[in-house]
């Protein structure tokens, strides 16, 4: 499979790390673990959920899904200066692959999930929904890479991205990227970015909702759509991202 | 309950209201109708403190608290409930997670306990069934999805559950039909009509009054309220239209 992990230091250039915190990776390139691979075999089913990133502040994960394989992976990618959730999937026939991430901004931070779906061989599916809140000067980038094969007909692959600002200072990039060379698929991406909305807030001041308040409901709701396929880990990924969306109002 | 003195409000830099007062006591029932434009919404909106609604000069007070030195989710706090003309969706927050926030927020703000859980259900359940809505749709997003009608009775839940001491409702009987209507008008009676609560209905039409029966009615025009009267002043209305009467 095409690996997405570079040995010597990805510079501005690499398109993968355009959006990077390359002071950060400087510091960090040298201890950086090595990928974690994940296997499903034929058939078989597995869950990864990354409720925190470690030290590093780098997750780099490549996951291989045999014939009818389903992945599901669930990330929040919060709480460090500069985070990276990294993940390079091959899909082999039939397989599913379900991506939800969260990235919660806020100071001066620099936050990035980065993904490559390749559909490798026929029929396989994959859905990736990436939910941003970025407050301050943060910046939160999705970079996604769909990759369908030659003869990967009847590919499905959906991709739905939305940032909210929460001040003027932060930033939002979505860069979907798509490489066809079936010609019988289904590929749909969509990329929203917006603020939050002033007349749902008004409503909820006029029944006695503070402004703090009225912002983490309304937030909550909007990140729930990333992990809304992840059941209970979902709610416990829901929790830890409430505690970061407090930090940031 | 209610002393509006003066007011004076613009939107945009635009003067909408112009010198509007008006004195509503507790146990009181008022309806302001007039032409379009006239300043209704805007009255309640600037009551409320919607953000973009200047107040240039004026007073209002709320039980002798000054309105216009709270913040909006404060003056909620106070006992002010506005019914919206058009009430705002909220995708994702369920009703029943919009009002426990709601009264327990307002309840702390007065110095309250929260309600438990099980005691807010209570409390919902009793109020979804005066406004005969099923509990099912408490569980859904704010409005999401909502006819007209159904949110106006989600609206009337809401003050129900809410109980505030003065409730402005702005055009609550616009998009229902007949035995919406009925359902909503007597919730407002019997959740409003009471010697310690006040209502200010904005309408446009005689029929929401037929079941709450308003013990002042004003023509609101231009931005002042032009003439006060008793409930025969929106009869008259009705039958010879605001030229003839204001």
């Amino acid at each position: 499979m095409a690996s997405m992990q570079t040995l010597t230091l990805p510079t501005r250039r690499d398109e993968a790390w355009r959006y990077s915190d390359h002071a950060a990776l400087t510091r960090v390139w040298p201890t950086l673990a090595a990928p974690e691979r994940i296997v499903v075999a034929a058939g078989e089913e597995a869950v990864r959920i990354v409720d925190a990133l470690p030290e590093s502040g780098i997750l780099q994960i490549e996951a291989e899904l045999g014939e009818g394989a389903r992945l599901a992976l669930f990330g929040l990618v919060a709480g460090h200066d500069y985070g990276r959730l990294e993940v390079a999937v091959r899909l082999a026939s039939g397989a599913h692959l379900e991506l939800g991430a969260a990235i919660l901004g806020g100071g001066a931070q620099t936050l990035e999930v980065v993904t490559r779906i390749d559909h490798a061989e026929p029929d396989a599916t994959s859905n990736q929904v990436v939910r941003s809140v970025l407050g301050g000067r943060a910046t939160g980038s999705f970079l996604g890479k769909v990759h369908v094969a030659r003869d990967a007909q009847r590919t499905d692959a959906e991709q739905s991205v939305k940032a909210m600002l929460l001040d003027r200072g932060a930033t939002a990039n979505a860069v979907p990227q798509l490489e066809i060379y079936a010609d019988d698929v289904k590929c749909a991406h969509g990329a929203t970015v917006g603020e939050l909305e002033a007349m749902g807030l008004f409503y909820m001041a006029a029944r006695g909702i503070p402004p703090a308040v009225a912002k983490r409901l309304m937030l909550q709701a909007f990140i729930a759509d990333a992990f809304v396929e992840a059941g209970d880990a979902g709610e416990a990924l829901e929790a830890r991202a409430t505690e970061y969306l407090g930090s940031l109002l | 309950m209610l002393e509006i003195h003066n007011l004076h409000a613009t939107v945009a830099d635009k003067p909408i209201l112009k010198g509007l007062s008006l004195s509503i006591n507790a146990g009181e029932i008022h309806a302001i109708m007039g032409p379009n434009g006239a300043g209704k919404s805007t009255l309640g909106y600037t009551l409320a403190g919607r953000p973009g609604y200047e107040v240039t000069e004026g007073s209002a007070t709320l039980k002798g608290e000054d309105l216009l030195a709270l913040e909006p989710h404060e003056r909620a706090a106070a006992g002010l409930f506005l019914g919206f003309q058009y009430p705002v969706e909220i995708p994702g927050v369920s009703n029943l997670q919009f009002l426990r926030e709601a009264l327990n927020a307002q309840r702390k703000a007065r110095g309250e306990e929260p309600l438990s859980g099980a005691e807010f259900m209570r409390l919902a359940r009793e109020k979804a069934a005066l406004l005969s809505m099923d509990m099912e749709m408490l569980k859904r997003p704010v409005n999401v999805g909502f006819s007209g009608g159904e949110k106006k009775r989600a609206e009337m839940v809401q003050m129900g559950i809410i109980d505030p001491a003065l409730a402005i409702l702005d055009e609550t009987d616009s998009g229902l039909d007949i035995d919406a209507l009925r359902i909503v008008g007597e919730g407002i009676n019997s959740i409003m009509r009471r010697p310690d609560r006040a209502v200010l209905l904005i309408t446009h039409y005689q029929r929401l009054l037929d079941i709450v029966r308003p013990d002042y009615v004003h023509i609101l025009s231009g931005g002042r309220i032009v003439r006060t009267g008793g409930p025969e002043l929106a009869l008259e209305l009705e039958e010879r239209g605001y030229e003839a009467v204001a």
